[in-house]
């Protein structure tokens, strides 16, 4: 069994949503996770709120929020064990972020902590 | 009626004997511990006969207790003073023979023996079979009635676990401080599964199921009396004891048949038990610990609340994502998935169920068929049928064949 980090992307997080819709992504958030879990298939993970966010720079430079220049940002990822990147892929099919126009989910292997891939 | 305090006084005041005895001689000599507080029982129960209960019958107990414990060490320490004089054992250094049996020192001396007995290193059934020996008082033949087994299996269970005590060099001490948590961890897993051993225990004998669990609820209450061990998990894992056993009442009809939660009469709840858990669940709220017994306790406090409300439902469904992020069970699971059914759909639960590939289950059978009820009564009863092929025990037997029975009548 493997290690898949399924990491979220916001194609423009400067949109603001609604309390109510926040909540209701909340949940369905949680939800997904709470199935993955259910299967015995969840490692960890971590939200990433937009709030108390930088951007530092090459040249030590210091900018507001997590956006640089691209709009994009990260919105927060989970570990899920998975026999292959196919079973992890299914497992990002249901997350509530891909409900957003142009945001992804991005499936990448965790290297193991022995040094092999 | 002397005679008839003798078991009540057992129950209470053997183990309390036993762990302050250990506690003085060591892993070692714990059966002549043993023996000494049977002994003092047995003394009881020939005097007390003859010349009736004395006024204060538990410090009878406890003054023949120390005198037979002052005769042991007495004769243990001539035996080591002119027979093994060479061997300069420790024992003749602590020439002291009195023992305290002082509540402070029985209280101490049960908690540490409480660790001791959760070492990880004993695998968990003996640590249960341990506790329910030597910190609960219970028979050898009651172990083997909860386990459903015979007393043989039950002794040498026993036995097998005194000697890991001893190969492993177990003391009987409180943790460092900083060890204390981890430890925590063990004695809290024990305490709940001597609690569950009670509380789903097939046994027919009622009293001795809720005395399973009632001692498991005693265990942790000491604990959370002891500054160094009330912590939040601690008092969560009481909470949801409470919670459970306030429906004790309730879960088995007059046949000694099991009643399942629907079909509970919500008026031999006990409420004052669910206060009591109520006011647990308080006390664990202090600090930023956040356990699985915390979200356990939640969800059982939800079940005492009958109506089937869209909060009630949306709150057991989050409490059950979090818990299997915490701590993954098939169990945890299928809830979880009931919950799902309850709180959004059951068609998201079926989708979702169909997933969890617990086909050794018979309890995912059973769920399967709760989902297809009403959506297709052929698909349910086919699972059904599956659970009922699957179940081992005679009363998950016929709680499903009452389910069965139900869908062949519309």
């Amino acid at each position: 069994m493997e290690e898949y980090a399924l990491i979220m992307r916001h194609e423009d997080g400067m949109k603001v949503a609604s309390p109510e819709q926040m909540q209701i992504w909340m949940k369905q958030t949680m939800d997904w996770i709470g199935g993955i879990a259910a299967q015995n298939k969840f490692v960890s993970g971590t939200g990433l709120p937009f709030a108390d966010a930088c951007v530092v720079h090459a040249n030590k430079m210091v900018t507001n929020g997590p956006f640089g220049e691209i709009k994009e940002t990260i919105g927060g990822l989970i570990i899920v064990k998975a026999e292959s990147v196919e079973e992890a892929a299914e497992f990002a099919k249901g997350c509530p972020v891909l409900q957003g126009e142009g945001n992804t989910v991005e499936v990448r292997k965790v290297a193991k902590r022995d040094g092999t891939h | 009626m002397q005679q008839e305090i003798i078991p009540h006084l057992f129950r209470q005041e053997y183990s309390k004997i036993v762990s302050v005895l250990c506690r003085r001689f060591g892993f070692e000599q714990m059966e002549i511990a043993e023996d000494i507080a049977g002994d003092t029982f047995l003394a009881a129960a020939q005097s007390w006969a003859m010349n009736g209960a004395p006024p204060n019958p538990v410090a009878w107990l406890y003054h023949v207790a120390k005198n037979k414990a002052r005769n042991h060490l007495q004769h243990n320490s001539v035996f080591n003073n002119k027979v093994a004089i060479e061997l300069k054992n420790e024992l003749t250094q602590n020439a002291d023979t009195e023992i305290d049996l002082s509540p402070q020192n029985i209280s101490d001396s049960q908690l540490q023996m409480m660790f001791a007995i959760c070492h990880p290193a004993i695998p968990p059934e003996a640590q249960v079979g341990l506790a329910l020996r030597i910190l609960c008082g219970f028979g050898i033949d009651e172990i083997a009635e909860a386990f459903l087994t015979n007393k043989a299996t039950i002794n040498k269970r026993l036995y097998r676990a005194k000697e890991k005590l001893r190969e492993e060099n177990i003391r009987i001490e409180f943790p460092s401080l900083a060890e204390i948590n981890n430890r925590l961890d063990n004695v809290l897993t024990t305490i709940y599964l001597l609690f569950s051993e009670g509380y789903y225990s097939v046994s027919q004998d009622k009293t001795l199921r809720t005395g399973l669990c009632f001692e498991a609820m005693r265990l942790c209450q000491m604990l959370t009396e002891n500054p160094a061990t009330d912590q939040p998990q601690v008092n969560a894992l009481l909470s949801l004891m409470y919670f459970h056993a306030s429906r004790f009442e309730a879960r088995f009809d007059k046949n000694g048949e099991l009643v399942l939660y629907d079909d509970q009469d919500t008026r031999l709840w006990n409420w004052e038990l669910v206060s009591r858990g109520g006011y647990y669940l308080e006390r664990s709220h202090k600090g930023d610990t956040l356990s699985k017994y915390h979200l356990e306790a939640a969800i059982a406090f939800w079940n005492t609340q009958k109506d089937d409300t869209k909060e009630k439902w949306e709150s057991i469904l989050q409490l059950y994502n979090r818990l299997l992020q915490i701590e993954y069970s098939p169990v945890a699971a299928l809830n979880r998935t009931y919950a799902l059914a309850k709180a959004n759909s059951r068609e998201e639960a079926i989708a979702e169920a169909e997933k969890l590939k617990l086909e050794n289950d018979h309890f995912y059978f059973v769920l399967l068929g709760e989902l297809y009820t009403g959506l297709d009564d052929k698909v349910a009863i086919e699972h059904f049928e599956k659970a009922l092929s699957l179940a081992k025990t005679q009363t998950d037997k016929q709680a499903i064949q009452k389910k069965l029975d139900k869908l062949g009548r519309k």
